[in-house]
């Protein structure tokens, strides 16, 4: 008896500790990220963010050394605090305040107090630094940029924020990241893979060697160089042509959908967003909200194309076989429809215009014509107006055009269900007539300017388009991605498309841009005149029309597609039309001989025509 | 050396011995070693000198096979001398280590005389025991048994080291089976619980308490005096039931009310109540022989512990000092600091924690190479253990223990003189107190008290007073065939 009472204290003893000993290993797991914590520092290696190049191998970004001031709130040792902030040019309540912060954080784990100095700080600081305990200079790596043009494209890198450090775990908090342009769209090439260092740490907080020997450590791998399809030169042409304007070039090859040049205006310069200058010159260019330079107007500024949109009808014309080359359509000063003798009015030429001089005029008449009898084809409008549609998409409108700039719009190509909601079908009944406005551009159709350029290569190419991309070569290989390198094909058999661009090319000989060719190049265009309207106090006001212009050249083995977008730019060749032609000219020359009309480029501002509505009182347009 | 002696040796014994020294020897290697190269001479390594300690041992472990067991029995009393005086000489002699004067200087090596006064102390009440006269159940035997036993714990608390002291309650174990009355464990194990809820609440909670568990007692045990007792019982046993109901009732809607005090005392109160019920009832059936139940022996018992209550309570606040009563408190859970006083068992339990299944490897333990846990090559060796071999390694070294223990009891139930037997249970009561406390400490269960894990922990002195303790009774085991 008395044995058994012995045997039991020491079998119970043991289960107890057994007990115990599940509990603190494996019920309760909280013991096992508190040892991670306690034992191990992890240090990541950060790569070299890759360098971008333009299509000739000009360096437009690379890296610079920065210099980030860390505190470790515990190691601090009372200083010159006067010394210190004038040295570093900071207040002494922003520094007790980031000290506080430093602290608050974590009084062992280094915080930043002041990031991103200047080389002359640095140098300047590092001499006084032993002065300084608990502080040390971290170095960073920035971007910088080569370049003062597309900042649109290039975007920026900033820290990565909160949200995205819950999505994606590779992220940590400080991280930098690509936030915009091919920063972002090409941020898993550009950063590489940061390395991982595991730290076995003692009880003092001291490096005691490598964790399991480095068996966990990884290697930083490098990022990787980016070459654009961008030709910094027209860029940069592009971007001084745009000064006081609001609009977008955007410039394509059409044999491969290269983006040359992707201009929107107003912009910034992409080193204001580099290194501590960065949050307050972001701030003014966010809260710019009229001028809005942060909105790459060639990618998500949606228009009425207006009459470059004509050259599609005239194809899907030609494609449904309503009207052939020769077939004249007569213009009294506009189109005439409906029991009441609506009108859409047209400019004064010659008439009747059969399709060539048709484009070249820009006849509303003629498009009206068209339009309706594609339309009318079918039994139903409904019907009538999804061909149409379906056709018009095949050009890339109306969606996203799939580019690798992580910014777009869809555009807008209406279809039966947009007209049957607009008015209210089958309550009651639409007509052709009631679309008649898409016919010339306006209306329901809505197109960015890369779209707009878009449609102008599918033309230059007679029925097929590349999706436009900026990306040429990673790491000097050239892309392979299919998206880009095999054509998509419009719905427009390729003979409908010669008298299309012969219209266009006497767009230049003897039509609306005829003032603006460009001796030996033979240039194909179509000028554009939008209506637009805006609201002011809540009433729907018009605004000076919009200047459109689209072009490809040459004629035969185009080199160059060309769609400009100037907002409230009179009209056509006023001034999309001037800086389309020049933009040809120094592309495919090279150089500019038309200085006087360059000169009237640069000369000309836009801004007092932009500053109309908001100036509270009555104006004009078009004036 | 009779040669059949040695092949009587227990050899499970032997091996589960040299199962813990190995295996502890290894994780003193992993906890403490400097040098990325493997040495057999660098002094400066611990596990260098604890394996110098291991092989010295073995000699010991010679000597103490080849001295005849009579010597053992005769000299109990001599060597008990001598250790008293080794222990009172550390008052003259004896070099200040970590604030406590427990050791002899002999140049680098230091000796601890109180690793060894357990295995003499051990012999002597041996001894004692088994003299013809000794009858352990009258109290002057037991009062002399006593002093043997706490003497030697007396010269060591000045050390100071009550750790050391506190294992001397070990010799319950001999006492005990030697025929020690009961109420001696159930007057411990009452006093350690109510040391516990002492401290745990108040004084005057626990005497009200245990005011009322009598009450309760009381009025199960009266309803057994008169002839109807059937009709008691039932009577009783509604009381005690409705009691049940109506606490567990209040208890449900309490959730909403937990600021209403005077319920959660009513509740509190009733429960008590009828726990003392219930007992009476449940243990009526033995003492149902007495007629009456003695109320003057209830209101003494009343009176001892209401007494033992306050004066606990006024020790512990008075008389000890800050770091005892934090100890305490930390284990109560009365107090949570991970950074000062509760760093150790703190760190400790992360190291056992992150251990997981299988831990993380030999030499691989994050929390052992960064040294957060302090002294971990010595008492908190096992803390080793549970990181790099993980439950598996741990529980496997408890196994280990408890086998050697019961193995023990085996060893010792089987020894035909009184002498081995006592100095069996000896040894089984002093690994088991330094097992229980030792790992109770590592594991966060109990309190800090620093004392090693036998066989496991660094330290020559302790090493050799452990292998000494456990070779003389594998001596006395192997010379049984040689008794009569």
């Amino acid at each position: 008896m008395r044995k058994l009472l012995l045997y039991l204290i020491i079998v119970t003893t043991g289960v107890v500790f057994v007990a115990r000993l599940f509990y603190l290993q494996i019920y309760n797991t909280s013991f096992a990220s508190l040892s991670e914590d306690n034992a191990i520092k992890v240090i990541y290696d950060y790569p070299q963010r890759g360098a971008i190049y333009d299509r000739n191998g000009r360096l437009l970004v690379t890296n610079q050394p920065s210099y980030d001031v860390m505190v470790i709130p515990r190691e601090l040792k009372p200083f010159d605090t006067l010394e210190f902030c004038s040295i570093l040019n900071i207040s002494k309540d922003k520094l007790i305040k980031s000290l506080r912060k430093a602290r608050v954080y974590s009084p062992r784990v280094p915080s930043i107090i002041v990031p991103q100095l200047t080389k002359d700080e640095y140098a300047y600081l590092q001499e006084k630094m032993r002065k300084f305990e608990g502080f040390y200079i971290q170095k960073r790596s920035l971007r910088d940029y080569q370049t003062e043009n597309a900042a649109n494209v290039l975007g920026y890198i900033g820290e990565v924020n909160e949200a995205l450090i819950q999505r994606n775990p590779y992220y940590l908090s400080g991280d930098l990241i690509g936030i915009d342009g091919v920063e972002k769209q090409y941020e898993k090439e550009l950063r590489g893979v940061k390395g991982v260092k595991r730290i076995q740490k003692d009880r003092f907080n001291r490096d005691i060697g490598p964790y399991k020997n480095g068996k966990f450590d990884t290697l930083p791998v490098n990022g990787k160089d980016l070459t654009l399809t961008l030709d910094s030169k027209l860029q940069a042409y592009g971007q001084k042509l745009m000064e006081n304007k609001r609009g977008g070039i955007v410039v394509l090859e059409p044999s491969t959908g290269e983006i040359l040049a992707l201009v929107t205006a107003p912009t910034y310069k992409p080193e204001l967003l580099v290194g501590r200058k960065r949050s307050p010159n972001f701030t003014k260019l966010v809260y710019d909200t009229l001028a809005i330079p942060l909105f790459d107007r060639g990618l998500k500024a949606e228009y009425p194309p207006g009459s470059p949109f004509k050259t599609i009808n005239a194809l899907i014309g030609l494609q449904e076989n309503v009207i052939d080359t020769k077939e004249s359509v007569s213009c009294r000063m506009g189109y005439y429809y409906g029991k009441r003798g609506k009108k859409l009015g047209c400019h004064s030429h010659r008439s009747p215009l059969n399709m060539i001089p048709g484009i070249a005029n820009s006849c509303n008449a003629y498009f009206a014509t068209v339009y309706r009898r594609v339309i009318e084809k079918y039994d139903t409008p409904q019907e009538g107006i999804d061909n149409w549609s379906k056709h018009v998409q095949s050009f890339g409108l109306g969606n996203y055009l799939g580019n690798d700039l992580p910014e777009g719009k869809r555009g807008k190509v209406p279809t039966s269900k947009t007209y049957n909601r607009m008015y209210q079908y089958p309550t009651y009944k639409w007509y052709a007539s009631a679309t008649l406005s898409n016919s010339i551009g306006q209306g329901e159709v809505l197109a960015t300017p890369i779209q707009l350029a878009n449609i102008t290569a599918a033309i230059a190419n007679r029925g097929y388009y590349y999706t436009p991309h900026i990306i040429k070569a990673i790491d000097g290989r050239p892309i392979e991605n299919e998206n880009y390198t095999i054509p998509k094909i419009t719905t427009i058999d390729k003979e409908h498309f010669e008298p299309v661009i012969e219209g266009m090319h006497q767009v230049y000989t003897q039509g609306t841009a005829s003032s603006l060719q460009v001796e030996g190049i033979e240039i194909c265009g179509k000028t554009g005149t939008a209506e637009n309207f805006t609201k002011i106090d809540g009433k729907k006001t018009q605004l000076t029309d919009h200047s459109v212009f689209v072009a490809f050249a040459p004629k035969t083995n185009p080199k160059i597609a060309i769609a400009v977008f100037v907002e409230n730019g009179y009209w056509g060749s006023r001034y999309a039309g001037k800086i389309a032609s020049l933009m040809i000219e120094q592309h495919i020359n090279g150089s500019i001989t038309r200085t006087d009309l360059e000169k009237w480029l640069l000369t000309h501002s836009l801004e007092e025509e932009y500053a109309k509505p908001y100036s509270g009182e009555p104006f004009k347009i078009n004036q | 050396m009779a040669k059949s002696s040695v092949a009587a040796i227990d050899w499970i014994t032997v091996l589960l011995f040299l199962l813990l020294v190995g295996f502890g020897w290894g994780n003193i290697y992993s906890a403490s070693y400097e040098n990325q190269v493997f040495s057999f001479t660098d002094l400066s390594e611990v596990y260098v000198k604890q394996g110098y300690w291991i092989l010295l041992s073995i000699v010991l472990i010679i000597i103490t096979q080849a001295i005849e067991v009579k010597f053992y029995e005769r000299f109990a009393g001599l060597i008990y001398v001598i250790s008293i005086l080794s222990l009172l000489g550390l008052f003259v002699f004896g070099k200040n280590v970590n604030g406590a004067t427990s050791w002899y200087g002999f140049g680098p090596v230091g000796l601890q005389p109180s690793e060894f006064a357990k295995s003499c102390t051990a012999l002597a009440l041996a001894k004692y025991l088994s003299d013809m006269q000794t009858n352990i159940k009258l109290l002057s035997y037991q009062v002399r048994a006593f002093v043997i036993i706490v003497l030697p714990a007396v010269v060591i608390i000045p050390q100071p080291d009550p750790g050391s002291a506190l294992i001397y309650a070990a010799f319950f174990f001999p006492l005990y089976r030697e025929g020690l009355a009961a109420i001696y464990l159930i007057v411990g194990a009452s006093a350690a619980v109510l040391f516990i809820f002492t401290l745990l609440f108040s004084p005057i909670f626990v005497v009200v308490s245990v005011f009322l568990f009598m009450i309760g007692f009381l009025i199960a045990r009266t309803s057994f005096m008169n002839k109807e007792r059937k009709s008691r019982i039932y009577l009783v046993l509604g009381i005690f039931i409705t009691i049940l109901i109506l606490s567990y009732s209040i208890l449900n809607t309490l959730e909403t009310y937990k600021t209403l005090t005077i319920i959660n005392i009513a509740i509190l109160t009733s429960l008590i109540t009828a726990l003392g019920t219930f007992i009476g009832l449940f243990t009526h059936r033995k003492l149902s022989d007495r007629q009456k139940p003695q109320y003057f022996r209830f209101i003494l018992i009343f009176l001892t512990i209401t007494s033992f209550c306050f004066s606990v309570n006024y020790i512990f606040n008075n008389i000890f000092e800050q770091r005892h009563r934090d100890r305490f408190n930390l284990v109560l859970g009365k107090e949570v600091d991970t950074k000062g006083i509760g760093y150790n068992t703190n760190q400790s339990e992360i190291a056992i924690g992150s251990g997981g299944w299988t831990g993380k490897g030999f030499k691989e333990g994050t929390q052992t190479k960064g040294g957060f846990v302090p002294e971990q090559q010595t008492d908190y060796i096992f803390s080793t253990v549970g990181e790099e071999w993980g439950f598996l390694g741990a529980t496997m070294i408890i196994i280990l223990f408890v086998l050697l223990l019961i193995r023990l009891i085996h060893l010792a139930e089987r020894q035909k003189t009184q002498f081995s037997r006592v100095y069996g249970y000896s040894v089984i009561g002093i690994l088991f107190i330094h097992f229980a406390i030792n790992i109770g400490m590592v594991t966060g269960l109990m309190p800090t008290i620093g004392i090693p894990l036998p066989f496991f922990s660094y330290g020559g002195s302790g090493l050799w007073g452990f292998t000494i303790l456990l070779f003389i009774f594998i001596k006395l085991d192997s010379n049984r065939v040689n008794e009569w």
